[in-house]
């Protein structure tokens, strides 16, 4: 019985091997340009790399004291 | 038994030569590297963040955290068995859920912001109406036979689990039942991200693997190898083109999807303690890693190079994140308190 299981678990395996040696592949070169595209062309918007302006910033302490 | 023994030699021999197949496959394509072709990128000099908030309230070490869609609440798990939402923006606490089993170990936010997910130790994951008058059991999810290390709702009615029985599940919150089980991984999988667009989810695991698969096929469509220990955090780059592990072999991995391989690692021969936790900002370029020696270094990830470091907590960072808006990074940790950067 264990020796049908072990089969029956390789097969799978062999199936799923299978499955992943027929993906598409690109090459590393246009991924890795890819990836520098778009991290550039977001840059702008990324707060944490261009910074928040002090008064609007959402997690800051307010400084200025509100007229009550 | 001749036979079956002549059958398993030869699949042996089909195993071997697929995996050969796949890495030529894969060495074929790798026509450079990714730091090589970022030579041309200017560097980003090193980045200060600014602590801005120290949210107190815990009284034993934080596990997990989960930032709301709203970029504005977000929840925390503690061992103290509780789970807290927070509105960042004024460092109150929102709500508070005790928790049945205190051994948590992960916790979620719904999109909607209307529900919350936490799990661990009991193999249960608890979905929770926090928009009640007070919190609401809705469903336990409990068909798991191993801890519960991560979740993630897709919606209000499904959500994805990780599992220390080393697979993944797909759960239907209306009846409480499993829609579909992911099994592939042989080794407790201990972190899952779910795609931009939502069809497919990466799962990392202690095989040292990470695997994409497909939601609705329920398939393992690819598996990553290289590192050498458990990965304990995942998260997708934005355009769902690449993956970021971070694993106890003290390095953090991209691996491209669509070139099926590695494209760089983050590693540093002064940093000798395991990624426990993984982040990236808005446009990808920042990855904040949570490490044992309680810091969060700060990736360039184009360069691989290592460019800041948010110091101040006292024990493990155990978990990190930054919000849809992209205005911050909040970082958990054992020391019991969650700190907000940017």
């Amino acid at each position: 019985m264990t020796s049908n299981s072990n089969l029956s678990s390789m097969r799978r395996t062999v199936e799923q091997l299978k499955l992943e040696a027929s993906v598409e592949r690109i090459k590393v070169s246009q991924a890795a340009a890819e990836l520098q595209q778009y991290c550039l062309q977001n840059a702008g918007k990324d707060a944490l790399l261009v910074g928040v302006p002090t008064g609007s910033n959402p997690f800051r302490e307010p400084r200025s004291c509100a007229v009550v | 038994m001749a036979a079956e023994k002549a059958e398993m030699d030869k699949l042996k021999k089909e195993c071997d030569a697929l995996r050969t197949q796949i890495e030529a496959a894969r060495k074929a394509v790798n026509d450079g590297s990714m730091s090589a072709s970022a030579g041309g990128v200017a560097g980003l000099g090193r980045i200060q963040l600014k602590l801005r908030k120290n949210l107190k309230g815990h009284l034993a070490k934080i596990y997990a955290m989960h930032w709301s869609a709203d970029s504005r609440q977000m929840v925390s798990a503690s061992q103290d068995g509780k789970l807290l939402i927070w509105d960042t923006f004024t460092g109150n606490k929102l709500v508070a859920v005790p928790l049945k089993s205190a051994w948590v170990m992960s916790v979620a936010f719904a999109p909607s912001g209307n529900l919350v997910a936490s799990g661990g130790l009991d193999n249960i994951c608890t979905v929770y109406n926090i928009k009640a008058a007070s919190p609401k059991t809705l469903r336990e999810l409990d068909a798991h036979t191993g801890y519960l290390s991560c979740c993630r709702f897709l919606s209000d009615t499904e959500i994805l689990t990780a599992s220390g029985d080393t697979t993944c599940c797909l759960w239907d919150l209306e009846t409480g039942k499993q829609k579909t089980v992911f099994t592939n991984h042989i080794g407790d999988c201990m972190s899952l991200a779910l795609s931009p667009d939502m069809n497919t989810f990466i799962s990392g695991a202690c095989d040292s693997l990470a695997k994409l698969w497909d939601l609705r096929e329920g398939a393992c469509k690819q598996t990553f190898s290289g590192h050498t220990s458990d990965i304990n955090a995942i998260a997708f780059f934005q355009n769902g083109h690449a993956i970021i592990t971070g694993s106890d072999d003290c390095s953090c991995k991209m691996y491209d999807l669509r070139s099926d391989q590695e494209v760089i690692t983050y590693q540093d021969p002064s940093l000798n303690a395991g990624v426990t936790s993984v982040a990236l900002s808005n446009s990808g370029r920042l990855i904040f890693a949570g490490y044992d020696d309680f810091n969060c270094h700060i990736w360039d990830s184009l360069k691989g190079e290592k460019i800041g470091v948010l110091s101040g907590h006292d024990n493990r960072v155990s978990c990190t994140g930054v919000p849809n808006d992209g205005m911050g990074v909040c970082t958990g940790s054992w020391d019991s308190f969650l700190k907000l950067w940017n």
